[in-house]
């Protein structure tokens, strides 16, 4: 026992700077493995790295890119922050970003356009997305059907609905050879940033909903009872908080975030319906990474949409510029979200090297120890 | 340590030192451990007993110290290892494959048992030491369907299979009827006058008296007194654990209404595995009147408290709280007739770990008109009753906004009796309340059980501990297979011949 040795001692509580270090890290090892990326492609990864930076941030152009990404993950992500709040695991922000996206092309395609239209194409929105929400959460809270695999599946149903559209009932009549429908009326165009776009009352929409979930959380009673819902389901039960109206009002706030984002992709930049994976590039599953970084806390996809909507606009760079696939994106992503996940134990543990007969002070405060059953 | 002349120790604790985060749980302990002799570990609940054990057994390393088997310094890598060496652990709760038969549990993890048919062999050597030590168990029968008795029963038989020169023993009588302990000395008895090393945990001092030959007593994780047989009294040996003198609670000058408040008549429930685990009970609590519930664990103590707390419906009989049917209303409805619920789990049900202190003792209450301004939580006002509560409960939290799963299990118990007495309830319902507490907390916990009682409440108190029943209730009702199978009065439960008879119902052998 003379040997150091590492340990992992249990931690009594996660220091906040930590949980940003962990977050920030995660990020920046992703952007480490991107250039190892581009280095495997034969190209300088500095370079490549200032051409990728150059292009977004020191652009007016580019910089308007990635406000315009991060438009959707900040809504969606919202949205899924406070559904990840209550436990409720909603895998179906991009179903709930078309349904958002049908619910306000049918205002622009077919209500006479006047002064309400741009309201009307947000709620919309919003109402269509969280009734589409609605379903998976009701069956969870009645029958306790698992919402993972029903908001995923739902997914499919959203974009199968939306080609059906397109090439169906909605299909444009001056349109040949393409599938989308016809071209909104201007007075449904949303208005942009000059020069970018970024269609301004959507981000300004997402930026007062972020703080709202998180005022909703840590004010209202609703919000209370969501917190009690998933950090501790078994007291909420006893607490007395009603499983379903609970479920049903944060899915659909939470879908209705995601809507919004639809309709703003429609309104805001395609004018028309258009084909699924065009109106969102996987925004609804990234807004759970964007989620998950801001540790599932509303007010931090403020900081953290803006981050993957960087990533995403880089995707158009490396694409464009660099002549490398978009995809690389989705490794971004995808190590970013696996070194999260991986470095959960970091949180609730500290490593320490350890020698033998080597004092160790005793932090505050002091608890006594329960008697654990061996 | 040694006295001169004794044969060297079988296996010797020195200095032993474990730290968690903020607390030491073990400080420089010292243990000799003899064959021949029965060796008991006295100590509170907190005082350090798993912890030291763990070590021994190769569940957690030492921070300082050292372990000597027979006299040879040895690091002990694993529980694998600590067999290995001869070390044997029956723990609190059974680590046994409930679907397979005893004769299976016992060839698992055995090293020598064959890969086809391993438990051919077993069985004769099985049958041996079970008739030596008086280990009375069925071979063929399945694990599930084995009383908690009988199960630790198999734990001790494979330890002793797999050449256990010492057994540790972890709080054995916790699960037992008064009978089966019995049987349990007896055994460890058999082990002594073969030679083996028994190390027995308790916190109970009667029993401690009664089986050991040397007694350790720890305190705060120190080693704070070191007896033999008969040296020290009850009183002493319970002065050297707590550490000061233990005052009883006070149970008198309450006369019970006469009407029941509370009628449980002919509540039917299925459990978690889709049995019926309650199976007709029935009972009355009159105003003023603390009801206690024994019984083995699973013989649904659980389940009656869900129904009472209007978490479970009854799918027969009625539950009557006055005038109301408590078995139609939802959990809230039952809170807002004036049911206290002080739930078993206190961790998990009783409050949210990852919440404050401040939002734990409003839990139940935010939706009252004293907290809501409409859809908002008035945070001031629930502050200003967290703030009282904290203090006349005595809550010891640095802050408010602390999250509560980093409190003690006292001061969370204490956080559940604030929110839940602070209403002035009709019924308390209190599931396990001192289980796991310090006896400072437990005693505050009886005190306010008791205070209730004065008020005039009917209070139901379900619990495998019949010291705290005998202490806190008017009646004791004994709960076996769902059903009330037998009903002993507080003076006829506190005699020897009340424990026997209370004993002989919760194992189900007599009718009332």
């Amino acid at each position: 026992m003379s040997r150091a040795s590492l340990r992992w001692v249990p931690r009594l509580a996660t220091p906040a700077w930590l949980l940003v270090a962990v977050s920030a890290g995660a990020f920046l090892v992703a952007l480490l493995v991107a250039l190892g990326i581009f280095a495997a492609y034969g190209l300088n990864p500095l370079e490549a790295g200032a051409t990728i930076v150059r292009r977004t941030l020191m652009d007016g152009r580019g910089f308007g890119e990635v406000v315009r990404k991060s438009i959707p993950l900040l809504l969606a992500g919202a949205g899924m922050a406070l559904a990840l709040r209550a436990r409720f695991w909603n895998i179906g922000a991009e179903g709930q970003i078309l349904a958002g996206a049908v619910g306000a092309s049918a205002v622009a395609l077919f209500v006479p356009v006047g002064w309400y239209t741009i309201p009307a194409l947000y709620l919309a929105g919003f109402v269509a997305a969280a009734l589409y929400g609605l379903v998976p959460a009701y069956l969870k809270a009645r029958l306790g059907v698992n919402e993972i695999i029903t908001t995923l599946m739902f997914n499919y149903v959203a974009i199968y609905t939306v080609r059906w559209l397109i090439n169906g009932p909605w299909r444009g009549r001056s349109v040949t050879g393409f599938s989308y429908s016809d071209r909104f009326a201007r007075e449904t165009y949303l208005p942009l940033w000059e020069g970018t776009r970024v269609h301004l009352p959507t981000l300004v929409i997402g930026v007062l909903l972020a703080l709202l979930i998180t005022w909703l959380l840590y004010h209202t009673r609703l919000g209370f009872s969501i917190r009690v819902m998933g950090d501790g389901p078994e007291a909420a039960r006893y607490a007395g908080i009603k499983l379903l109206p609970t479920t049903l009002a944060l899915a659909a706030l939470a879908a209705g975030a995601a809507g919004i984002a639809g309709a703003g992709e429609v309104a805001g930049i395609h004018h028309r319906l258009i084909e699924p994976t065009s109106i969102s590039m996987g925004y609804g599953y990234t807004a759970i990474l964007v989620a998950l970084l801001a540790r599932r806390r509303a007010w931090a996809t403020l900081i953290t949409a803006p981050l993957l909507g960087w990533v995403f606009a880089a995707g158009d760079v490396i694409k464009v510029s660099l002549q490398l696939p978009f995809q690389i994106t989705d490794v971004i992503i995808g190590v970013t979200l696996l070194l999260l996940v991986a470095s959960e134990p970091l949180l609730s543990y500290r490593p320490v090297w350890h020698r033998a007969r080597e004092a160790t002070r005793a932090p505050t405060p002091v608890p006594e120890p329960e008697e654990k059953p061996s | 340590m040694n006295p001169p002349g004794a044969a060297l120790p079988l296996l010797s604790a020195r200095d032993l030192t474990k730290r968690f985060p903020g607390v030491i749980a073990n400080d420089a302990v010292d243990l000799d451990l003899r064959g021949g002799e029965v060796h008991a570990l006295l100590g509170e609940n907190g005082a350090g007993k798993t912890t030291l054990i763990s070590m021994l057994y190769g569940l957690l390393q030492p921070d300082a110290g050292e372990i000597l088997l027979d006299g040879v310094p040895t690091r002990i890598r694993d529980p694998r290892h600590a067999k290995e060496l001869g070390l044997g652990l029956v723990a609190q709760h059974f680590h046994l494959a409930r679907r397979h038969t005893v004769a299976e549990n016992l060839a698992l993890g055995q090293p020598g048992a064959a890969f086809w048919r391993p438990t051919r062999e077993l069985r004769r050597r099985a049958d041996e030491l079970a008739r030596r030590y008086g280990l009375d168990v069925d071979v063929d029968a399945r694990v599930a369907e084995l009383s908690p008795g009988e199960q630790q029963r198999v734990e001790i038989l494979k330890a002793l299979l797999q050449g256990a020169r010492l057994l540790i023993l972890d709080e054995p009588t916790s699960v037992l009827t008064p009978q089966e302990a019995d049987a349990l000395f007896e055994v460890v008895e058999r082990m002594r006058a073969d030679g083996r090393a028994v190390l027995f945990i308790s916190h109970k001092l009667d029993e401690v008296q009664r089986v050991a030959d040397r007694i350790t007593v720890l305190r705060g994780g120190r080693v704070v007194g070191r007896l033999q047989r008969g040296e020290a009294d009850a009183a002493e040996l319970a002065r050297l654990m707590v550490g000061r003198q233990v005052a009883t609670p006070q149970r008198l000058g309450v006369v019970p209404g006469q009407e029941p408040l509370l009628v449980v008549q002919d509540v039917w429930l299925k459990g978690a595995r889709g049995v019926d685990a309650l199976r007709g009970a029935s009972f009355q609590v009159r105003p003023g009147e603390i009801v206690g519930i024994a019984g083995v664990a699973g013989n649904g103590q659980s389940e009656l408290a869900q129904v009472l707390a209007g978490l479970a419906r009854p799918s027969r009989g009625a539950v009557r709280l006055g005038e109301l049917d408590l078995g139609s209303l939802t959990p809230r409805e039952v809170r807002a007739a004036g049911v206290a619920y002080i739930p078993e789990d206190r961790r998990t049900e009783g409050v949210v770990g990852s919440m404050s202190v401040l939002e734990n003792l409003v839990l139940r209450q935010v939706r009252d008109p004293a907290f809501a301004r409409g859809v908002l939580i008035d945070w001031r006002k629930a502050e200003a009753f967290a703030a009282k509560a904290v203090e006349r409960f005595d809550i010891r939290t640095p802050s408010l906004r602390t999250e509560a799963r980093t409190l003690s299990g006292g001061n969370v118990q204490k956080i559940v009796l604030a929110r839940e007495l602070s209403g002035k309830p009709r019924l308390v319902v209190a599931s396990h309340p001192t289980y796991g507490l310090d006896v400072g907390s437990a005693t505050q916990t009886h005190e306010l059980l008791l205070a209730q009682r004065k008020r005039g409440a009917a209070v139901v108190v379900i619990s495998e501990d019949l010291d705290e029943l005998v202490t806190l209730a008017d009646r004791v009702l004994v709960l076996f297979a769902g059903r009330v199978v037998g009903s002993l009065t507080a003076a006829e439960a506190g005699s020897p011949e009340g424990v026997q008879r209370l004993g002989l119902l919760m194992a189900g052998s007599v009718e009332a």
